[in-house]
């Protein structure tokens, strides 16, 4: 049995909860048992641009708490990953670090000897569940259905730390993404950042940078954009939907995230991973899986006449999102 | 006399104290949100909204947060058992002796036409009550100072409550304690209550009385003969046993007895019972006159506190309300520090030593500014810094014991205070994000103005540097290049523009060299020349997207991104240096 200890950080439980469930529900499934912690706290990520030491004393609380527990770490945010990743590597190289940090552990009964390390969601669904299993696992597929997949900076750079995949020709998204019928597609920007860690600081490079992914994957005729982080779907989601009612740009391209693409596959139903917590309207039927080949040529009709189906829909949509729009408010600054 | 004119001065005392804490609930200022709201307004608005709320369905959450939340503390017993029992006993044993003990004269003799404070089960009940306390103050006692909980501080707030509330225990216990030995009384009670008159029917009852209910006599000691005991006893059963019942019942008071024995004689002498009364009654109305204003405030607002957020919601309340609750929060909170024990930035605490990180801190120095004091530029800066940095998780919301609603308050008075404070670095941080996330429901010019200021602060030196000529070469030596050149990938850097050419934020500008300042080759230009004042100071570095793109694409191997890393945490520990 695969396990580890699931490491949330601080944005999914408070903005982003359908990431943890649908992945906790895709794991379940697939025999992937997590283990929670939690004394687990942020991953220091926030702190890099402040101070070094406070950064790599954040992660390395957390990894010695998972090295207590003799447990390797799963993220599901790529900036944790991509923090915890370089905090793993540089208490590994940098031996005078280790002492000083284990120092400032001990007071906490702590201290990390490099023992375990830390896995993002779609390695340890790539490499560890593996594709064959995890088409094992699958009740249906997508028909004409196209992704556009954003692998997200911290997974990927810098590659010699991160090890994620080949950081100028990543496939393990990919794969994944077609192992449930649908097609990714090729798009010129699909290396290239969100604007998440410029929000809030230059908000002007941050929404530029989004829109032109928006575009771009548009234009290479995507469906959804697929992500896999919660600064990303945030980005895509929450605040597109802002830029768009703030300045009416026509341009938009609904997120979903990989664990509710692969869990519909599978047939877990639309509540549990949290379809309806997405913001930006998803157009359901699209991302509707047949559950069986007759089911699914029922599904194909349906698409052909989708857009009188999808007048309707959108009512029920709006309703829906509003409704989470008020949650997600709730949660986040309003005057 | 001196009972009910203290008495009754410490009641005016505490309700005016009530009265005057209840209006600052309108009338204190907090944050960005109760600006241009009026005192009237927000009195208005919360006795519409208490109407609104006591007449439809939400009555039935309020009851069920009423006994689950106030009454059982559910929400303390989820975090923590310890505490929770803890708090059981404090409280529903304090509350239990006030009805019963200090208010005897109204409740119980009026509920009870047989009561005597002497008699079981009260004479059992008061000492089993006063026990529960005692042992609450213990676990206190034993979670701050011994088992150290985590981030948990012990303020003056903190003392002045264990210690009040054990003054009241203990001079209860020993009042009782002398009272049991005390000869004095024994003597007086035979006088007024008896008919016993002949000399050696008192002595048979003295000895009966030294015997079984642990007074001390001068003359008569242990041990007695079983026949003048059973005389006694029969004159006991004739004359004192409708009013009392074995002093072994009182068994704390009955166990401080026999502790005090010895010099029983000497206390009951020295009148020590009624200095002990007067210590008994005076630290009860102390505690009860100071309750407004003290930690023990929570009392009251605590309960509130649960019942407001359980019933309001940030979509549907009006802005009033909200600030009123927001200033009521800060008088509900107990200084318990599971926020604290459970704030993700609070390992940050640990490293940058600024106890305003943690949530529990905050909150005692939130209330020293919405108080009107006037905190030092040091202070205030810290205040500012500790609620930046704060990764918005909300974890603190869900886990206060008095329901406050914590992540709403973080948000509404961060706003103001770098609205109107210092320029705090911390702003050009992914800290900033769910500010950024909410930046449309910030007017546009207040949004980017402490953006703005934050960068003038860290980049402010770049303009003058950039103007001086000659250039200043300033290389090994100094400390800040010490720092750099343990990363000195730089000195690879052959400027082939790699970096500067696959840069995401570069390609977003007509002329990225006058929107950022250097661009990523020209920094790591300037790094090999020594030049780091002038490579911190330009703005492409806080422009950085951190993606990784120009150090993944490096020929050399230079760390671009992360030398940007170090150039920030420079500039920022300059800026507070400064």
């Amino acid at each position: 049995m695969i396990k580890y200890a699931l490491f949330l950080g601080c944005n999914i439980p408070a903005r982003v909860s359908q990431y943890e469930d649908s992945s906790r529900a895709i794991l379940k499934n697939l025999g992937v048992e997590l283990i929670e912690i939690r004394d687990f706290s942020c991953c220091g990520y926030p702190l890099r641009n402040i101070d070094q030491k406070a950064y790599i004393l954040s992660s390395a609380k957390n990894l010695a708490l998972a090295e207590k527990k003799g447990l390797s770490i799963l993220t599901l945010c790529k900036c944790c990953f991509g923090s915890l990743k370089k905090a793993e590597y540089l208490l590994k190289e940098d031996s005078d670090l280790r002492q000083d940090i284990n120092q400032a552990l001990a007071g906490n009964g702590l201290k990390y000897e490099g023992n375990i390390t830390v896995k993002h969601l779609l390695s340890v669904l790539y490499h560890d569940v593996g594709i064959n299993a995890i088409k094992g696992s699958l009740s249906g597929s997508y028909k004409d259905l196209r992704i556009a997949t954003h692998y997200g900076c911290h997974a990927l750079r810098p590659s010699r730390i991160t090890r994620f995949d080949d950081p100028v020709a990543p496939t393990i998204f990919d794969e994944l993404v077609e192992i449930t019928g649908a097609v990714s597609v090729d798009w010129p920007k699909k290396l290239e950042c969100c604007g998440a860690p410029l929000t809030g600081i230059n908000d002007d490079i941050s929404i530029g940078l989004t829109k032109k992914k928006v575009s771009d994957a548009k234009k290479s005729g995507a469906d959804y954009l697929c992500t896999a982080c919660p600064f990303c779907h945030l980005q895509f989601d929450f605040l597109q939907k802002r830029i768009i009612s703030n300045n009416g740009n026509g341009e938009h391209l609904a997120p979903i995230l990989y664990p509710q693409l692969l869990g519909l596959c599978m047939g877990i139903d639309k509540e549990t991973l949290g379809i309806g917590m997405n913001l930006n309207g998803l157009m359901v039927e699209k991302i509707d899986p047949p559950a069986s080949p007759e089911q699914g040529n029922k599904k194909t009709k349906s698409i052909e006449y989708g857009s009188r189906w999808r007048a309707g829909r959108s009512d029920s949509n709006n309703h829906k999102s509003t409704i989470i729009n008020q949650q997600s408010k709730k949660l986040l600054h309003g005057k | 006399m001196v009972f009910n004119v203290l008495l009754y001065t410490s009641l005016f005392v505490f309700i005016s104290g009530l009265i005057y804490k209840i209006s600052t609930w309108f009338s204190w200022k907090i944050g960005f949100s109760s600006r241009g709201i009026s005192k009237s307004e927000r009195l208005i608005a919360a006795f519409k909204g208490m109407i609104r709320v006591i007449f439809s369905a939400k009555i039935l959450i309020l009851f069920k947060v009423f006994i689950l939340d106030v009454m059982c503390q559910k929400r303390i017993l989820k975090e923590d058992f310890l505490r929770w029992a803890m708090h059981m006993l404090i409280y529903t044993g304090f509350v239990l002796l006030l009805l019963m003990h200090a208010l005897d004269k109204h409740i119980t003799s009026f509920l009870f036409s047989e009561y005597y404070s002497t008699l079981n089960p009260f004479l059992f009940l008061r000492n089993f009550f006063g026990m529960m306390v005692i042992a609450g103050l213990a676990i206190a006692i034993y979670r701050r100072f011994i088992l150290k909980v985590p981030r948990l501080k012990t303020n003056s707030m903190d003392y002045y409550a264990i210690i009040i509330l054990a003054v009241i225990m203990i001079s209860g216990f020993f009042l009782e304690a002398t009272k049991i030995t005390s000869f004095s009384d024994f003597e007086r009670m035979v006088e007024e209550f008896s008919d016993v008159d002949e000399k050696e029917d008192v002595r048979a009852l003295e000895s009966l009385w030294v015997h079984e209910f642990g007074t001390v006599s001068p003359d008569l000691k242990e041990p007695f003969e079983l026949k003048l005991l059973e005389h006694g006893r029969e004159i006991h059963e004739a004359n004192c046993a409708t009013c009392h019942s074995s002093a072994k019942y009182a068994f704390a008071g009955y166990a401080v007895a026999k502790i005090i024995n010895p010099i029983a004689l000497l206390l009951d002498r020295a009148g020590s019972s009624n200095i002990l009364w007067y210590i008994h009654f005076i630290a009860c109305f102390f505690g009860l006159a100071y309750l407004p204003f003290s930690k023990m405030f929570h009392i009251i607002a605590g309960p509130i506190s649960l019942l407001a957020n359980a019933v309001m919601e940030k979509e549907r309340s009006h802005p009033a309300n909200i600030a009123t609750r927001q200033v009521m929060e800060l008088d509900a909170c107990t200084h318990c520090g599971t926020c604290s024990l459970r704030c993700s930035s609070a390992v940050a605490f640990d490293a940058l030593d600024n106890e305003n990180i943690l949530p529990s801190e905050k909150m005692v120095s939130l209330k020293s500014l919405i108080a009107g004091k006037k905190l030092s530029s040091k202070d205030l800066k810290a205040v500012q810094e500790g609620i930046y940095l704060c990764t918005n998780c909300d974890r603190c919301t869900v886990v206060c014991p008095v329901g406050i609603n914590l992540k709403e308050l973080w948000l509404n008075v961060r706003e103001d205070l770098i609205q109107k404070g210092y320029p705090e670095p911390l702003l050009l941080s992914p800290f900033s994000f769910v500010r950024g996330l909410n930046r449309y429901d910030i007017p546009a010019d207040e949004y980017y103005k402490p953006v703005e200021a934050a960068k003038q602060a860290v980049a402010g030196r770049f303009d003058s540097l950039i103007k001086q000529s000659p250039l200043i070469l300033k290389g090994g030596g100094i400390e800040e290049f010490n720092q750099l050149s343990g990363d000195n990938t730089f000195s690879y850097c052959f400027s082939c523009n790699n970096c500067t050419s696959v840069c995401p934020v570069v390609s977003s500008f007509d002329n990225p060299e006058e929107a950022l300042g250097l661009l990523p080759h020209q920094i790591m230009r300037c790094l090999g020349l020594g030049l780091i004042e002038m490579a911190s100071g330009a703005s492409m570095i806080w422009d950085c997207l951190t993606c990784y793109q120009c150090q993944e694409h490096c020929p050399q191997n230079v760390n671009v991104t992360d030398l940007f890393f170090g150039l920030k945490n420079l500039a920022i520990k300059n800026v507070k240096k400064a």
